[in-house]
């Protein structure tokens, strides 16, 4: 039961995650598009906002395996 | 063309990687299921998965080999060492160890507990525990390969000096450490960085080789070190540590009188920044320990979907998406000690920043 | 909290803390004395060093320009010296010429004037050697006619006739 309502947890987060992450693409192809030449700036700052988009997902995914796992444990 | 046998290098090395971590997997389910284990012990993911990415007593290399490290425990009756060969049978079942005390590894938290004499847990007794675990073993490790390369890089320096090219070793970090100063440092401290190169470096590169050594499947890498809670809390603490006490007038300022806004909310900004102070590292902590552990949690993950199917037709799926999983994590265990160095920089930066802007705004 | 209390995932592991922490101190301070420093003063010398290199290129390059202008101006300045040294020369030359031609003149005025002196001289000196002899004949004539004329009178007169005849012929 509690495993159950972890992989949801984890699916909602991905979603999330997911909106998240192509924002951030379409605003960084948009921006690359307009501007060529900050392509190299734009995809730097779109990694890095990435990568905080990602861990927000990923704190989800351990709140809800840990959920998982205390669930199994007792 | 270089580029390209190095790229191809990779890519045989990686699978190379992948088919040997998915071997130690299944020797190890095949010690599990062994019939002198319990041949009717259901496989179970969840549990497969943490063992790997928690600490253990031993370092597992293959099959049923694997490196005894010490245990070292200090109680009320003093300290006490001994092998971790004594806590286990050869079928990885806990046992009991007589020393000072009696003790026993618990098999739900996997941590040596005193045990009374009928083999109940003793809560009452105390117990610190400073074992050489597998992920102190690991870390040592990386201590010996981070000590190598830099001090090799820093005698190149020496001896060739500074009239001749980079070569080897010290071509390949150059470009890294001026990465971390160019874009590091530089934009985000500003002026005062060069004090806090040296911090920096060590935090990138400490991060950086232990989570890539963490992702070599086979000893010595292998253990789940760069994502271990107390490793990023101590990187964490530090961090904290060295931004506090490099805070200056400004930067306390800010926190409990913000300058430009109203008294009232200055009094109520003050907790909420005061409260920054504490989630920004914690949030380094919670981001370095959640990437780390999730990529190696999906990976065993897609590796374990062969057992969980009990078919080998699935095999060349889960380990194609495996394979996939590892380049992001090559990638992951970069950008994590890039985000972890930058965001320290940042907030070193908020700490040393004199804010004349703010002084304008108030007028 | 609960799920602090009830995972071994999130619980720092106490032993890992202390190793950790006493580890990464240790690297932090061997790096930084024997790593860190000579590396980034290293980097730093030689990035000053093509820093230092490049300006002196670039200054290099100034001079070097600054230096063709100079060699162009002075280049210029030799051609227009040359030019006037020729002028000049050729104006020496003229004058030269000139002054020879005037000197000849003047020689060759004095030649003639010379020359021309010389042969009034000798017209002179001739005019007064036939005086003299003229002077002379007369005397000759007049001591003939004189001794004659003593001897006949008619005589005489025809002889001095014949002998003025004779005279006219000058």
């Amino acid at each position: 039961m509690v495993g159950s309502l972890a992989a949801i947890g984890a699916g909602l987060a991905a979603i999330g995650a997911g909106i998240g992450i192509g924002q951030i693409g379409k605003g960084a192809t948009e921006g690359i598009a307009r501007q060529p030449e900050a392509a190299n700036d734009i995809r730097s700052a779109m990694i890095i906002a990435a990568a905080f988009v990602e861990a927000v997902a990923l704190f989800a995914v351990v709140v809800s395996f840990l959920g998982l796992n205390s669930g199994g444990a007792a | 063309m270089r580029q390209k046998g190095l790229k191809s290098l990779l890519v045989l090395a990686f699978s190379l990687f992948l088919v040997l971590k998915g071997t130690i997997i299944f020797a190890q389910e095949g010690g599990h299921n062994s019939p002198a284990h319990n041949t009717e012990k259901k496989f179970n993911i969840t549990e497969t998965i943490l063992e790997h990415v928690s600490d253990s007593y031993g370092w597992h290399l293959w099959g049923h080999t694997s490196i005894s490290l010490p245990v070292m425990l200090y109680t009320d009756k003093g300290f006490e060492v001994f092998s971790s060969k004594n806590l286990a049978d050869e079928h990885h079942n806990p046992v009991a160890y007589q020393g000072k005390n009696t003790y026993m590894v618990n098999h739900h938290t996997g941590k040596v507990e005193i045990v009374n004499a009928d083999g109940t847990p003793n809560h009452e007794e105390k117990l610190y525990d400073f074992s050489i675990t597998k992920n102190v073993a690991s870390l040592m490790v990386s201590v010996l390969v981070i000590m190598f390369m830099f001090l090799a890089v820093a005698r190149a320096y020496k001896k060739t000096g500074v009239t001749s090219a980079p070569k080897g070793l010290q071509s390949f970090l150059e470009p890294v450490i001026l990465f971390v100063r160019d874009d590091i440092a530089k934009p985000n401290i500003g002026a005062k960085y060069a004090k806090y190169m040296p911090f920096l470096l060590s935090i990138f590169f400490f991060v950086w080789i232990n989570n890539m050594l963490g992702l070599v499947p086979f000893f010595p890498g292998g253990a789940n070190l760069s994502g271990n809670i107390a490793f990023t809390m101590v990187l964490a603490v530090i961090v904290f540590i060295v931004v506090n006490v490099s805070g200056n007038k400004n930067y306390w300022g800010h926190i409990f009188w913000m300058p430009g806004v109203p008294v009232p909310m200055k009094i109520f900004l003050a907790p909420i920044e005061l409260m920054g102070v504490f989630t920004k590292p914690i949030s380094l902590m919670i981001r370095l320990f959640a990437n780390i552990t999730a990529g190696h949690i999906l990976v065993l993950a897609l590796i374990c979907l062969v057992f969980v199917f009990k078919s080998m037709a699935i095999a060349p799926v889960s380990v194609a998406f495996a394979g996939f999983i590892y380049l992001i994590e090559l990638l992951v265990a970069f950008l994590q000690a890039f985000i972890f160095t930058m965001l320290t920089a940042l907030y070193i930066g908020m700490a040393v920043e004199e804010h004349h802007h703010a002084e304008g705004a108030h007028h | 909290m609960i799920f602090l209390e009830l995972n071994p995932l999130v619980k720092p592991d106490l032993g890992l803390v202390v190793w950790m922490t006493v580890t990464f101190l240790v690297v932090l301070f061997v790096l930084r004395k024997f790593a860190w420093k000579p590396i980034l003063s290293a980097i730093k010398t030689r990035e000053d060093n093509i820093n230092d290199a490049i300006a002196q290129a670039e200054k290099v390059k100034i001079e070097m320009a600054q230096l063709k202008n100079d060699n162009e101006a002075l280049l210029v300045k030799a051609r227009e010296e040359r030019a006037a040294l020729i002028k000049e020369a050729k104006e020496t030359k003229d004058k030269m010429i000139a002054a020879a031609k005037e000197e000849a003149k003047v020689q060759a005025g004095k030649i003639i004037a010379d020359a021309s002196a010389s042969i009034q001289q000798q017209k002179m000196a001739a005019l007064t050697d036939l005086k003299n002899q003229i002077g002379k004949l007369v005397i000759e004539t007049s001591e003939k006619v004189l001794r004659k004329e003593l001897s006949n009178k008619a005589e005489q007169e025809s002889y001095i006739k014949t002998l003025a005849s004779e005279v006219k012929l000058n």
